[in-house]
């Protein structure tokens, strides 16, 4: 009898497999969080160093539009100009994109049938996985001599930027819209055909209104992409930090500051402290990006 | 029998392909009543009824043989307007499928297709349909509420209403209480009797007191042929064929 006990009470070969595969899942997971917490310290102590050791103005951060922080003896660090070209950009691209993505979407579920499917789809991927440099290099030699033609300036400013972004968010909305239009049900498309609508009464009544939490959720990934991206926004832009008072003059953005700025400065000086600050925007921007996606995640299903 | 017929279907034969699932099927549909399609479990009823609003053509390879005509004209000719039939001929799904707007979208969405736009036809067309279709008490006080938030059968419900909405001459069922429990299929039925005075009802189901409790003619099909059809009555009582008999009485299906 105590033998069974004993021999019951002790763990099975299977059950001390178990435990240490949990053991090493939550050692890796402890890893990563410990690299994703140092990091997030990492930045917000920097960013904030320039307030707090620096001593700079918070509200001239936002809303001061001379970014110096090497002059003497006055540094000056107003963002206001990458802030507004950053948003500049992504907004511009995204408003661009999402007809685009919507077509394209549309076309690929619900009219070319599997055949344009099966041409568009790889198209796409292939279109996310081309490095961001290509695209500046591309934007260089082709927009912005495009856009000084067509519209005047230098050619370099948010409108290049802008256009590069398009190409580079489209194939990323569309896909990630084309997964929620598949995740409408067919039986709405049905019902909606057995009611007497026309193919394309169905799409934009039914279908693209059904699926608008994805499309936004969709759009805003996009944004996310744009906002992040440096690269490719760096060549293009001009990269002048001065306030855009047109989308065809040179300007610059959070991130093509940070890339241009980032090989001349000292750790731990003003103006090394106050790249990091542009950093902790864009974390932030991109935690917002987050924060909504999830948002419209839980309203709407597809 | 009245011999007002509004759909007469001779010799049709449905293709998947190359998978013959209809082999020659002649049936006609009286006017303003309900004949209940029955049979075991891919004899072709789904198929049969969904060949009388040409919902098959959503689905690619499907071909079509012999002639459907309603009112006198071929709806499977040339001429036809796929559109337009779908809108004299309404259709009611297994599953519940109100979009995912209000009830009050939902009832209007045919009417708006056409065209109309008069705020107090659409109010009044709103709530002659619930009514009609026995869900009005439900809904009247929740027209803005999102039509998904009610229950199975009174989402049903709001589908038939939103097939009523558009005053089409025929309404096709599809098993349309099978994902219900037996009160809101209850209250289906019940509906479903209300209107019959004013619409050609054609029903598909597996529930045999469902066929005859609401319907008129009852339709036996088997292997994708029709094997019989007469009144409900005599199908249920006095057979004519030995198949029918046999699927009546649990031998098979
Ligand atoms: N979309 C389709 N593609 C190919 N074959 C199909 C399709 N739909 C139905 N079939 C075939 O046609 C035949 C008839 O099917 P149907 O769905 O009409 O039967 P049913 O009588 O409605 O059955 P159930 O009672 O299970 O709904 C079956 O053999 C089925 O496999
Ligand atoms: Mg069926």
């Amino acid at each position: 009898m105590d033998a069974v006990k004993t021999e019951l009470m002790k763990k099975s070969k299977a059950s001390r497999q178990d435990q240490r595969g949990k053991l090493i899942s939550l050692f890796c997971i402890f890893l990563i969080m410990l690299v994703v917490l140092s990091i997030l310290y990492m930045i917000t102590s920097k960013g904030l160093a320039t307030f707090f050791e620096n001593k700079m103005s918070f509200t001239d951060f936002f809303t001061k539009k001379v970014w110096n922080p090497s002059a003497k003896p006055q540094p000056l660090v107003g963002a206001l100009p990458m802030i507004v070209g950053s948003f500049g950009v992504t907004v511009l691209s995204a408003i661009l994109a999402a007809p685009f993505a919507i077509a394209t979407a549309v076309f690929m579920t619900d009219i070319s049938g599997k055949r344009g499917q099966a041409i568009l789809q790889p198209v796409i991927e292939l279109l996310v996985g081309i490095p961001s440099v290509v695209y500046g290099f591309i934007g260089l030699t082709v927009v912005v001599p495009f856009t000084r033609a067509v519209f005047g300036g230098t050619g370099f400013g948010i409108l290049s930027g802008t256009f590069v972004l398009f190409v580079m968010v489209l194939p990323t909305v569309t896909s990630m819209y084309v997964d929620s239009l598949k995740a409408v049900p067919r039986f709405y498309r049905e019902a909606s055909l057995a009611l007497g609508a026309t193919r394309w009464q169905t799409i934009y009544k039914v279908i693209i209104r059904a699926s608008i939490p994805g499309l936004l959720t969709a759009i805003i990934f996009g944004m996310a992409r744009a906002f992040g991206e440096a690269l490719a926004v760096q060549m293009v832009i001009g990269n002048a930090s001065i306030l855009p008072q047109d989308l065809v003059s040179p300007a610059s953005t959070l991130t093509s500051v940070l890339t241009t700025g980032i090989g001349n400065t000292v750790l731990g000086t003003l103006p090394n402290n106050a790249l990091w600050s542009l950093a902790l925007v864009l974390l932030l921007m991109s935690l917002v990006f987050n924060l909504l996606t999830r948002f419209i995640g839980k309203k709407g299903a597809f | 029998m009245a011999n007002n017929n509004i759909i007469t279907a001779e010799n049709v034969r449905l293709y998947y392909g190359k998978h013959e699932a209809l082999h020659g099927i002649d049936l006609d549909f009286p006017e303003k009543q309900i004949t209940a399609l029955i049979g075991p479990s891919g004899s072709g009823k789904s198929t049969f009824l969904r060949s009388l609003n040409r919902m098959n053509d959503l689905i690619p390879d499907v071909t079509v043989t012999g002639t459907i005509r309603l009112d006198g004209s071929d709806i499977y000719s040339p001429q036809t307007d796929t559109v337009e039939l779908r809108k004299r001929v309404g259709m009611v799904f297994q599953q519940p499928n109100p979009f995912p707007f209000s009830v009050y979208e939902n009832v209007t969405y045919g009417l708006r297709l056409a065209g109309v736009k008069d705020k107090k036809l659409l109010d009044q067309r709103v709530e002659e349909s619930l009514k009609l279709a026995a869900v009005w008490d439900e809904t009247k006080d929740h027209l803005k509420d999102n039509a998904l938030s009610f229950s199975g059968g009174q989402q049903q419900r709001i589908c038939i209403a939103r097939v009523l909405a558009v005053k089409p001459e025929i309404i096709l069922l599809d098993e349309p209480t099978s994902a219900l429990d037996p009160v809101s299929s209850a209250k289906v039925e019940d509906s479903l009797l209300a209107i019959k005075n004013q619409y050609t009802i054609a029903i598909v189901t597996h529930n045999m007191q469902q066929a005859s409790r609401i319907s008129d003619r009852t339709a036996f099909f088997l292997n994708g042929k029709l094997i019989e059809v007469d009144n409900t009555a005599n199908i249920f009582l006095n057979p004519k064929q030995q198949e029918t008999s046999d699927y009546l009485n649990g031998k098979f299906g």
